[in-house]
């Protein structure tokens, strides 16, 4: 039995060429200090592995068609056997795969893994993480619910404000004039054969580069990248105190893959997947569109900007960003690696992430809308159960003040709270603010009567602090 | 007979074979990629050169409205696709003036596209997304919109209101005629 083996393994193996060509690849050697810190690349990579074989898996029931999809996706959730795992595990997967090439990014970027010879890796790369918010992006539109399809109106509005091209843009995305059956048939296709095509071959030259340049050593303060003797001092030190990549150093490559593929399949399996809105539809008006969290920074960018700056920004950060990254090596492509050397990048890592969590949780909380579903005040906010400051207090909840002001920690973030405002404004401020409205307050003169605004201002004059309020004797 | 040019002669005629050759090769190299990408190209490219269509549509009969209510209406967009399903469907925010006259609103934020809600007692269309707010005539009462909200055309036809629609409107791409 095991000569028979061997003898079938020598004959594939002197057609293959495995241990000829590909061993020694895999076997070749990269420098010892090549630890924890390397193990970024190669778990993205598994992640996106676990996103081919779910996404191929989830393929055979999807139906990329309008009138189905939603119906395929219940089906999918709730009756096809691990159709609920799988799900998750492309859920997840998907958030896996940006965090991580996110920090792979940072990595390679404090540690200016990018200089030369490595910039063609570092380019390679820029191209994959845009591929990946891609997929991501479109993969939120095969979710095919109520949130999906405004989710993508709102991104190809954003896309159509691009000058002249723009309106081009948006069409050639959406495969017509509006969100429709013809979107989500080529969102399938961008998402399951452009795009992945486009990660796969990027992939594939990317671990080519890595090869063919060997993986770049921790930086050291002593070394600064000097073209015209790098290639020859690397070599140098590597056949001197490198190690092959197979086993010595990729154990610990496997062994992070292994934990965040565990991750993965874990959250699939203890918090199923994400829930499915309602099913889409260009009428209902009643859904709040949300991008996934990666974008909510973006979200939340785009509701402080003014909006003299907004079409600049909409357009600009995508195009921009990906210029100056992918640009970055072509600038600067020697010196220092060593992050103490280079205060600016340490710098900039910090301000971008300090940037993302800051805007990513105030997207969350999403201050700047209006609160459709905030509760009445409680009587004992008011501090009465009739009258006009009761019936006040009724006021600013139906006609939707309590929407965007808070009083009393209750009510929506967009405006200023209203919990101390009669000591702030007077009875006749109060008024004109409300009859006139002012930045991004509406003017209420035309639709409330002068009896219901006496009773408003009744009611915000009792706002006068944290002390409970005292009612306030009927005029 | 001995030429010593001969080897030369040959390899020069060697040349001019491998360069008609590789000219060839390349040519029609080119020529095959066409012949693949045209229909390609064109297919994908379609709705580009698209004409936005527009249709009359009912909503409803006239007596179903209310004197100055405003309520959301549905219809089926101009050109949906046989496989659109519930996205073939759109909505416009309706109010009737008097008898005769309707007024349509996009149910679309001037901002980016987000589903405002027309909050009654308020009087105000407000928008889930970034706080987009709106009075009654549709004109910008805060928040991000830079211009009012769109409308479509309307009339009444055999006692039906009708609705001139439009795919759901991009804001920039909008085909509407008399906004
Ligand atoms: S889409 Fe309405 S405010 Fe942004």
């Amino acid at each position: 039995m095991i000569p028979l083996l061997k003898k079938s393994w020598d004959w594939i193996d002197s057609r293959l060429g495995f241990t000829d060509c590909i061993l020694p690849i895999i076997g070749h050697t990269v420098p010892r200090d090549a630890r924890w810190w390397y193990v970024f690349g190669s778990a993205t990579l598994t992640a996106f592995i676990v996103q081919v074989c779910s996404g191929v898996c989830l393929a055979m029931a999807y139906v990329p068609g309008g009138d189905l999809a939603y119906a395929s996706l219940r089906y999918i959730t709730e009756e096809a056997p691990f159709g609920s795992v799988l799900r998750g595990m492309h859920a997840y997967g998907a958030s896996a795969m940006i965090m991580l090439v996110a920090i792979h990014l940072a990595q390679v970027y404090l540690h200016a893994a990018y200089k030369y010879p490595r910039e063609l890796n570092w380019m390679t790369g820029v191209v994959l993480l845009f591929a990946v918010l891609g997929m991501a992006f479109t993969g939120q539109l095969l979710r095919w619910d109520a949130n999906g399809v405004w989710s993508v109106f709102v991104a190809t509005e954003m896309a159509s404000r691009a000058p002249i091209v723009g309106p081009a843009i948006s069409h050639f995305l959406l495969g017509g004039e509006t969100v429709g059956g013809s979107t989500l048939t080529r969102f399938f296709v961008y998402h399951v054969f452009v795009l992945p095509g486009v990660v796969i071959a990027g992939v594939g030259l990317h671990l080519f580069l890595l090869f063919r340049h060997g993986v770049s050593e921790m930086p050291d303060v002593n070394q600064p990248v000097d073209p015209t003797t790098y290639k020859p001092a690397y070599e140098a030190r590597l056949r001197e105190t490198g190690v092959s990549f197979w086993p010595t150093a990729m154990w610990r490559d496997v062994v992070f893959s292994a934990f965040v593929g565990a991750v993965i399949v874990g959250c699939a399996l203890v918090f199923g997947p994400p829930a499915l809105d309602a099913a889409p539809s260009p009428a209902n008006v009643h859904s709040n569109p949300m991008p996934d969290w990666y974008f909510w920074w973006y979200f939340a960018v785009l509701s402080l900007l003014p909006p003299a700056l907004e079409v600049w920004f909409i357009l600009g950060v995508p195009v921009l960003g990906f210029l100056a990254l992918f640009c970055l090596p072509l600038l600067s492509n020697k010196g220092h690696r060593a992050p103490s050397k280079r205060p600016w990048a340490v710098g900039i890592v910090i301000a971008a992430s300090a940037g993302f969590v800051v805007l990513t949780a105030y997207g969350y909380r999403k201050p700047w809308s209006p609160d459709f579903d905030v509760p009445e005040l409680a009587p004992s906010v008011i501090g009465a159960t009739e009258g006009p400051v009761f019936n006040g207090a009724q006021l600013v909840h139906s006609k939707s003040c309590l929407y965007c002001h808070a009083i009393s920690g209750s009510g929506g973030h967009r405006g200023p709270d209203l919990s101390t405002i009669g000591q702030q404004l007077t009875r006749d401020d109060l008024i004109v603010r409300i009859n006139n409205g002012g930045y991004n307050m509406p003017a209420f003169a035309s639709s409330i009567t002068s009896a219901e605004l006496t009773q408003i201002v009744d009611f915000l004059m009792t706002r006068t602090g944290d002390q409970p309020p005292v009612p306030s004797p009927a005029p | 007979m001995n030429d010593p040019n001969a080897p030369s002669k040959c390899c020069c005629e060697q040349e001019d074979r491998r360069s008609f050759q590789a000219k060839l090769s390349i040519g029609l190299s080119a020529a095959i990629g066409a012949m693949i990408a045209t229909p390609g190209l064109g297919f994908v490219l379609a709705p580009l050169f698209r004409r936005a269509p527009h249709r009359w549509r009912a909503v409803g009969a006239v007596d179903k409205f209310q004197q100055g209510g405003t309520v959301l209406v549905e219809f089926e967009d101009p050109s949906p696709r046989l496989w659109a399903g519930v996205t073939a469907k759109t909505a416009a925010w309706l109010r009737r003036e008097d008898d005769q006259r309707f007024t349509a609103f996009a149910i679309n934020c001037r901002h980016l596209g987000c589903p405002v809600r027309w909050v009654e007692k308020a009087s105000l269309f407000m928008c889930p997304c970034h706080g987009g707010v709106y009075y009654s005539d549709g004109t910008v009462a805060g928040g991000p919109p830079p211009e009012p909200l769109y409308r479509y055309r309307t009339r009444v036809r055999d006692g039906q209101v009708e609705i001139h629609t439009a795919a759901v409107p991009l804001t920039t791409t909008i085909t509407l005629e008399d906004v």
